[in-house]
């Protein structure tokens, strides 16, 4: 028999690390595959999401209740600053966002697509267009 | 009311330039809102040198912002290290602004410039804050501050040429991965630790001992501040962002983003990561010193072979972060020094070097190399500063390259690693090549005819030879900086748990 067994409840106990690793995942892939701008923001999205959720789980305390400070000595509160934390970085991520989003407007306005591909073309045409005409190498 | 200043020195140097930002923006066009913005970095360079003075004998101070004690609050805790970095960033501010006036006002539509300044002023204020705080997470928030900045900046090129968009697009998703990579590095040692302060951090990991969640945060750290300081493999995001934002801003994010990128990674490596000298070791020797090696020789050859001034220097930048990333590498106190200095050497020589090529495109409206032939007789005083920062790039004696390459040789000596003795001076040669193609158009070649070509406006000419004159001065009498670099080496070294190895 094989000493490795597949351990379920660890598996299944740290279930928000999977999740935020999924995430993380798709939207790194996303960020990185796509060819369409707009696209490539909503991965770099996902991936700043997924990492909201890490720290949020992490603060997450079993029995815990909102950290909102009550009369009676026993109550559990979860931990409030990742959750902070999280806020700031919320700010951070919908200001990037916002202005991904408009310098993909202008690029719009200027190339007229929103496609790498085209636009790596046209840049290759302003690189080299005029000199392959003038010179004649091809 | 002055002794009221004096104590909240450290709040005032980021907050003065934030709270400046926005009146900037309401100022109008005209030149108002330029010279307000150049009266704060002044302002912004007065506090950082009266810091300067009060850590260089090796004093830390330490502040609590809104007077909640660390670990809790969030602290600025400055040292001589801290000191040197924002010298660095707020002199060269101080430096560029006045520079800018001529050069934006060319590049950039008077309605927008007010803007321009703001967001210049936004970007200051991160890299001030990123260099003076002691918290992990305040780090990334600053970071982001600047980043998010310099994306408009570098954007703001667009007038100029279409390709700055695209570039700065490029730039925002790659620094925006790097930066999501550090969050996630300081929420895995938040996990371990529950602090986010970093002198807190230290001793908590040391208590903790080393563990795999540790060294994952490790490595998220490093590959997400690789990214913002531009280390080889993750340097692509660069070349085009230099060469389309205007010039100014090239000139300022040039000589001060990457270098407090590579402050931030030597905080982390040293003050803050001490759990597992083997692990750090390791990974500094197998993989930064490889990497530091291949980004000189690579990132030189491709400057040889562009036509662009500005991408040539670009690459030749990402060449000298390779030095700064070696001298890490050693794990030395000589080595160490030699990355401190050189993040003031090379500020200074880069600098000026890209204050150049924007009086190029002033006055011939290209930094094509091709098209500046015998321009040394058009504009002798531009050509000359170019001439004494490309002699520092080389790292030519009686030039603050040669100090840092005297330094960087030296650690490669002492420990016996000749081999990359060689490489250091054998990659000097490459920056000759590229810095000869330049001199020898401007120079030897004649002028193209019909071409009038007048001397750029003295408001551009003496920031730059400012920059060239310091980096001649520093490399005659190097004493203050070796001196600061010697004793913040010192205090990252103290403040390192790790077994050091004399």
């Amino acid at each position: 028999m094989s000493d490795i067994v597949l351990d379920l409840d660890f598996v299944l106990g740290h279930y928000n690390y999977w999740m935020f690793v999924i995430l993380m995942m798709t939207g790194l892939y996303v960020t990185v595959s796509r060819g369409n701008l707009i696209k490539k923001i909503v991965g770099l999205n996902l991936f700043q999401t997924s990492v909201f959720m890490l720290y949020i789980s992490m603060g997450k305390v079993i029995g815990g209740t909102a950290p909102i400070l009550l009369d009676d000595p026993d109550t559990v509160y979860s931990n409030p600053l990742p959750h902070v934390l999280i806020l700031t970085a919320i700010v951070v991520g919908i200001a990037t966002t916002a202005l991904a989003l408009a310098l993909v407007v202008r690029i719009r306005e200027t190339y007229g697509t929103v496609e790498e591909d085209d636009i790596l073309k046209l840049e290759h045409e302003m690189d080299f267009g005029t000199q392959a005409h003038d010179g004649g190498r091809h | 009311m002055p002794g009221l200043i004096e104590a909240n020195l450290p709040a005032l140097q980021v907050v003065l330039p934030l709270v400046a930002a926005p009146i900037c923006a309401m100022l109008g066009k005209g030149s108002r809102a330029w010279a307000f913005a150049t009266l704060v970095a002044f302002l912004a360079f007065a506090i950082s040198i009266s810091l300067f003075i009060a850590t260089y004998g090796g004093q830390v101070i330490s502040y609590e912002m809104g007077g909640w004690a660390p670990p809790l609050g969030i602290e600025y805790r400055i040292d001589v290290l801290n000191a040197f970095v924002l010298m660095i960033v707020s002199g060269m501010a101080a430096l560029v602004l006045p520079y800018a006036h001529r050069s934006v006002a060319a590049e950039i539509p008077a309605e927008r410039q007010p803007f321009f300044y703001t967001a210049f002023l936004l970007c200051l204020t991160g890299l001030l804050g990123v260099a003076i705080t002691g918290d992990a997470f305040n780090v990334f928030v600053f970071l982001e501050i600047s980043s998010l900045s310099t994306y408009a900046l570098v954007a703001s090129g667009s007038w100029r040429n279409k390709r700055a968009l695209t570039a700065a697009y490029n730039y925002l998703i790659m620094g925006t991965v790097g930066a999501t990579f550090f969050v996630i590095g300081i929420g895995m040692i938040y996990m371990i630790t529950g602090t986010l302060n970093m002198a807190d951090l230290a001793t908590r990991i040391i208590e903790h001992g080393d563990s795999r969640t540790l060294r994952m945060g490790f490595v998220f750290i490093f590959i997400g501040v690789g990214l913002k300081l531009a280390m080889f493999p993750l340097h692509l995001w660069l070349p085009n962002a230099y060469t389309f934002a205007p010039t100014a801003v090239t000139a300022f994010v040039a000589a001060t983003a990457t270098k407090v990128a590579v402050y931030v990674l030597l905080r982390f490596m040293f003050t803050v990561f001490g759990f597992d000298y083997e692990f750090q070791a390791e990974t500094l020797k197998n993989v930064l010193l490889p990497v530091a090696l291949v980004a000189m020789f690579a990132a030189s050859l491709v400057a040889i072979f562009q036509d662009d001034l500005k991408r040539m220097l670009a690459y030749s930048s990402i060449a000298q972060i390779g030095y700064m990333l070696l001298g890490l590498a050693f794990l030395t106190h000589t080595g160490l020094m030699a990355t401190i200095v050189h993040l003031f050497n090379h500020a200074v020589t880069k600098g000026a070097l890209f204050m150049v090529a924007g009086c190029f495109i002033l006055s011939a409206g290209t930094s094509s190399i091709s098209s500046l032939r015998g321009i040394g007789r058009d504009m002798p005083w531009t050509t000359a500063a170019f001439v004494a920062g490309g002699m520092s790039l080389i790292g030519l004696p009686l030039t603050v390259g040669f100090i840092s390459k005297w330094y960087l040789v030296q650690a490669a000596l002492e420990l016996g690693w000749w081999p990359v003795a060689l490489l250091i001076m054998a990659s000097s040669l490459l920056a000759i090549v590229y810095v000869w193609r330049v001199v020898e158009a401007a120079y030897l070649k004649p002028a193209p005819e019909g071409v009038t070509r007048r001397e750029a406006p003295l408001s551009m000419l003496i920031p730059a030879w400012i920059l060239v004159g310091l980096s001649i001065w520093f490399g005659v009498s190097a004493t203050l900086t070796t001196t600061a670099a010697s004793r913040a080496a010192d205090v990252l070294i103290g403040s390192s748990q790790m077994l050091w190895e004399e």
